[in-house]
């Protein structure tokens, strides 16, 4: 169950989806992004073959119609269905706007780890790294600290990366970082969360630029 | 000659020890429940699985994990079944990751007769290891080499008597690229109709790639794989 710190940061990722526009969400907070968009042009794309995603409620659920984290969804007027190397074309090919995307680590120019982790049994590729080559815009979602404290911002990645493309912004709990010329800055504080606070959980450098009414 | 197939056994005649073999679904979901089961109930073993994961913990091609029958699988996530990891560490199956688009493009590539192709998916990550780079218009591509099997099990919704099949939403997925990329091809469906019933407008895969067809026996619900017929 998604508590309530994924739910700020899927709601202010919400924020970022301005219709018309193609969105692929990833598994985990950025799944939980879609119930804050009310705008019928914001298409919510998976990978595994459907234009058109939406929820679903108990009673019409289909276990043969899923998202890429294999729950269940729904199919909006106007949906259409396609196999996965269609469904990659489109996302290689540029035709998907905005990826929403979890991470296991990032570094300071905005390069991600969210694939493989040496020694354990996390190894999934997915289509992490088709979706970082092909989306024009990727956001980050994710906790700011992995769950024994440590910073998932750290000035270099130790798990393996999963694309040399940086992402275009960064959001979690505390903050929110705008990626410019693969350098991180801090455009804007989650409400409740200090500067302190901030630099204190941060590993990764990164420079401040608070935007107007950002607060 | 008909390609009604009257059960798994004889669907799965031209499986062989050693082969590879192409299993459509992602996980569960669109995957040929009846001919796995049927796949894990013959005696062969050593297979090359290409399959977007191996199943799930004791479900699908899970079991057939279990049997010991898998020398190698080929997907893009093996996260979801923790059987896999296992397995891996203890050096009882190879595993070839893919990303996702790099696996389904790959199998394109070996059903329309492609060598192989140049892809800017996983470009200077592990994955790109040992892997050919170019640059083409000033950007860094990686080949990846064209995949095909032995046979090919997919699951689709309908099937005419002539092979012609259309599919159910997401279950979808990679069966119809499967369905061009193997020597033999054997379709599991729910329901099978007369020539003319299905538009032809609406048919996915043409008749020309199938070359058997079997009615599900075993289904994939909201509660889990039930077995009837």
């Amino acid at each position: 169950m998604a508590n309530e710190i994924q739910e700020s940061i899927a709601r202010r990722a919400a924020k970022e989806l301005n219709g018309p526009c193609v969105v692929n969400l990833g598994i985990g907070i950025p799944t939980l992004v879609a119930k804050y968009i009310d705008d019928e042009q914001v298409y919510f794309h998976t990978e595994n073959g459907l234009l058109g995603v939406t929820d679903v409620d108990e009673e019409n659920k289909d276990p043969n119609l899923v998202n890429a984290g294999k729950l269940p969804v729904g199919e909006t007027i106007g949906a259409s269905f396609f196999n996965s190397a269609e469904s990659f074309g489109m996302i290689r090919g540029g035709h998907v706007d905005v990826a929403i995307l979890g991470v296991l680590q990032m570094d300071q120019s905005g390069k991600i780890a969210n694939w493989a982790v040496p020694g354990k049994n996390i190894m999934g590729v997915g289509g992490a790294m088709d979706l970082l080559v092909g989306a024009k815009k990727v956001i980050v979602t994710t906790t700011h600290t992995a769950k024994d404290g440590s910073s998932k911002l750290l000035k270099e990645c130790t798990f393996p990366i999963t694309s040399t493309r940086s992402v275009d912004m960064i959001i979690t709990e505390l903050a929110v970082f705008e990626v410019k010329e693969k350098k991180l800055e801090l455009v804007e504080l989650m409400p409740g969360a200090t500067l302190d606070e901030v630099k204190e959980k941060t590993e990764a450098e990164f420079s401040i630029r608070l935007k107007e009414g950002a607060l | 000659m008909t390609k009604l197939l009257p059960d798994g056994t004889s669907a799965l005649e031209a499986v062989k020890t050693g082969d590879t073999i192409m299993v459509g679904g992602f996980g569960l979901i669109g995957a040929p429940l009846t001919l796995i089961d049927a796949l894990t109930n013959k005696d062969v073993k050593d297979l090359t699985i290409i399959s977007n994961n191996l199943g799930e913990k004791g479900k699908g091609l899970g079991i057939l994990l279990g049997e010991k029958k898998i020398k190698k699988g080929i997907g893009s996530y093996f996260t979801s079944n923790r059987d896999v990891g296992d397995a891996y560490q203890r050096g009882e199956i190879e595993l070839e990751l893919l990303p996702q688009g790099t696996l389904s493009e790959s199998i394109r590539a070996g059903g329309a007769g492609i060598g192989g192709y140049y892809t800017k998916t996983g470009v200077g990550t592990e994955l790109a290891k040992n892997k050919e780079e170019r640059e083409i218009n000033g950007e860094r591509y990686i080949f990846e080499q064209a995949i095909r099997a032995n046979v090919a099990l997919i699951r689709a919704w309908k099937a005419d008597t002539l092979g012609n099949l259309v599919y159910y939403k997401t279950a979808r997925n990679f069966n119809p690229v499967m369905a061009t990329a193997a020597d033999v091809v054997i379709a599991e469906v729910d329901e099978i109709v007369e020539p003319g019933e299905l538009s032809p407008e609406e048919i996915v895969t043409p008749h020309l790639f199938v070359d058997g067809i079997l009615l599900a026996s075993k289904i994939l619900t909201n509660e889990g794989v039930v077995s009837h017929g």
